[in-house]
């Protein structure tokens, strides 16, 4: 059996992000470790996107939405533990990042559903403005709600816990990302070979043709986008312990575009598309940044020569157009 | 007393609508025409303010600068459209999007580098300066007034280029058959170039009347932006008539609802959750509404044909 040039590509991506930390770590140079953890945990978030975005072609400007709700279900769990204080409906708060993690997709499961059962009634560019708008609505929510901090945002004054695993350090952060990074890639690689993922690409292709044969586009969509929620929810999650704060930053637009933007700056509906585009995208705001003070100008044309000129992004790039099949 | 405070508002809620009409109107133009969502449209809203801030601040005529920012922001819209948005029209919705995306980190970080982020501040004209005493109201800014009055005239002014014009017929025509019109001999290139230059030039009028309210910054078109998204979505995304009546719906119902919640809510809760709920649920206000027109209508209020 020979392996694709695809799968040669994933697999190097996938060994770079895992030694270069590890190494980095051994040389004493923790802010590389949190660099590759960045990575980790935008990957997953872009990885979320990509079941919508890349395998059913619903171009989602909302998932900030989504990647928000995580952090801040990150945020406001710990914060009741610090505080004491029981939480609405009888919950109580932890800082057990499976609990949290469990919250965080089951709340983005959740608001996937309502926004998707609404947004998904609409296609093209409505469903592009309507995400959009239903995200900015719940930006403006955390923003103007005073009780979890408002615009200032909340702080996780010590990262959460997982079990058997001292999640301080920072190399074991990284690996705990990175392990929950590859166990979803696998999840998203299950999903876009099964019978789910067929009729779903079949959808994007051809919503008439998947109508005709008696499949509704509607219902796998809705699924779609209820399971992209809830991977990037999870990735919200990370993020918000990586940087020990939440705030509706999270939540803005400009992290639904960039989301977007990791995913086209990999290659769109590739496996590794996002963990390439997220690597690319960490290692160009970190040398850039370093340069200059306006870092997102060249980004901005970056962005613009890629659109216009280099479509299959980094992965078609390397390893060609997209098989069928 | 409150009645006149209800009146101030709604005339206040009236001129959000009338600038966010300004806005929609171009987007929903350029969609309309080209088939092209242009997320870099509150850049040139932001080009327009900082073109009259600059004008006025060096000749000290306001209204020089007014001219100046639809100059300039037709001027940027039109070099926008040859060198990137050209290429965009045959792409899907997807690469529009992250074009315009770039184009705004682009501008934004371009205006960062040249003005600095500090706002910069533009002055009422002394001749709308002052307040005027209205039926029901003692004093209501004449500057309000006068912004609701060049919206008004814009949209008269639209619904006769659109329809009376040849200019606007060529608009029409581009709209529902654009092979043809080529085909006919219209330089649908052209075209093309005008309604864009056309829709930044909207946007950049409403940015310099904003910026005489509010203050001239990096990252001001970018709420407005969202709004005027909201506005055509209600509206439906290709019909001026669609953005008017969208803008004011949400231009009316966003500050009406800041005003009206929070008492409203104080009815039936302590006055200080009411405060917080109320000022909550006015923030997310336009987008339930949004919400709530598109389970019904998922194309708008005035769908335009496909």
């Amino acid at each position: 059996m020979t392996l694709s040039r695809e799968t040669v590509i994933n697999l190097v991506l996938a060994l770079a992000l895992l030694i270069v930390p590890v190494v980095a770590s051994q040389m004493g140079q923790p802010f590389t470790v949190t660099l590759a953890t960045r990575i980790a945990v935008l990957a997953l978030a872009a990885t979320g996107l990509n079941i919508a975005l890349g395998l059913g072609g619903l171009v989602s400007f909302g998932h900030a939405a989504f990647f928000g709700i995580g952090g801040y279900a990150a945020g406001i769990l710990a914060s009741h533990v610090f505080s004491g204080e029981p939480m609405p409906f009888g919950f109580e708060g932890s800082n057990q990042m499976p609990v949290i993690w469990i919250f965080a997709v089951m709340a983005c499961g959740l608001a996937g559903l309502a926004i998707g059962a609404i947004s998904l009634r609409t296609s093209g560019v409505y469903f592009i403005m309507i995400t959009l708008a239903f995200a900015q609505m719940i930006y403006y929510f955390a923003v103007s709600w005073p009780a979890y901090g408002g615009e200032d945002g909340l702080s996780i004054l010590v990262r959460n816990q997982f079990p058997g695993i001292n999640t301080m350090l920072p190399l074991s952060f990284f690996l705990l990302s990175y392990g929950v990074l590859i166990v979803c890639i696998g999840l998203f690689a299950l999903l876009r070979n099964a019978r789910f993922g067929t009729a779903l690409q079949a959808a994007r292709q051809n919503e008439v043709r998947v109508a005709s044969v008696g499949i509704s586009p509607y219902g796998i969509r809705l699924t779609a986008f209820v399971l992209s929620a809830m991977m990037t929810g999870l990735a919200g999650a990370l993020y918000a312990d990586l940087n020990k704060f939440v705030s509706p930053s999270m939540l803005s637009w400009h992290m639904s575009g960039e989301l977007i933007v990791l995913i086209i700056l990999g290659g769109t509906g590739r496996l590794f598309g996002p963990v390439a585009g997220a690597m690319l995208y960490v290692i160009f705001e970190f040398a850039l940044g370093g340069i200059t003070e306006r870092w997102q100008f060249f980004l901005g044309l970056i962005l613009l020569g890629v659109v216009l000129f280099a479509r299959g992004g980094l992965i078609g790039l390397l390893a060609g157009k997209a098989r069928h099949g | 007393m409150i009645l006149s405070l209800a009146l101030e508002q709604l005339l206040n809620g009236l001129q959000l609508g009338v600038m966010l009409f300004l806005m929609a109107a171009g987007l929903t133009l350029i969609f309309g025409v080209m088939g092209l969502i242009n997320l870099a449209h509150g850049s040139l809203y932001m080009v327009g303010a900082f073109a009259c801030a600059v004008v006025a601040a060096a000749t000290g005529s306001f209204w020089l600068g007014l001219a100046a920012s639809l100059v300039a922001a037709a001027a940027a819209g039109a070099i926008v459209e040859f060198l990137v948005i050209r290429k965009l029209y045959d792409r899907d919705h997807l690469d529009q999007v992250l074009a315009t995306f770039a184009l705004i980190l682009v501008f934004s970080e371009g205006a960062r580098w040249v003005f600095g982020s500090f706002p910069l501040y533009l002055d009422i004209p002394p001749l709308l300066a002052g307040a005027v005493p209205l039926p029901g109201i003692e004093a209501y800014p004449l500057y309000r007034l006068a912004i609701i009055g060049v919206g008004a005239l814009v949209a008269l002014g639209l619904y006769l280029l659109i329809s009376k014009t040849r200019l606007g017929m060529r608009i029409r025509a581009g709209e529902s058959d654009r092979e043809m019109i080529a085909a006919l001999g219209v330089d649908i290139r052209t075209l093309y170039t005008v309604v864009f230059a056309l829709g930044s030039a909207l946007a950049g009028l409403a940015g310099a009347l904003v910026g005489a309210l509010q203050s001239v910054q990096v990252g001001m078109g970018e709420p407005v932006l969202i709004l005027a998204f909201v506005v055509i979505v209600i509206g439906g995304i290709g019909s001026i008539k669609g953005a008017l009546v969208g803008a004011l719906i949400v231009g009316l119902t966003d500050t009406l609802g800041r005003f009206l919640l929070p008492p409203l809510l104080g009815l039936v809760m302590p006055a200080s959750t009411a405060a917080t709920v109320g000022a909550s649920l006015a923030a997310m206000l336009i987008y339930i509404v949004m919400a709530l027109v598109l389970a019904f209508r998922p194309r708008g209020l005035f769908p335009a044909k496909a």
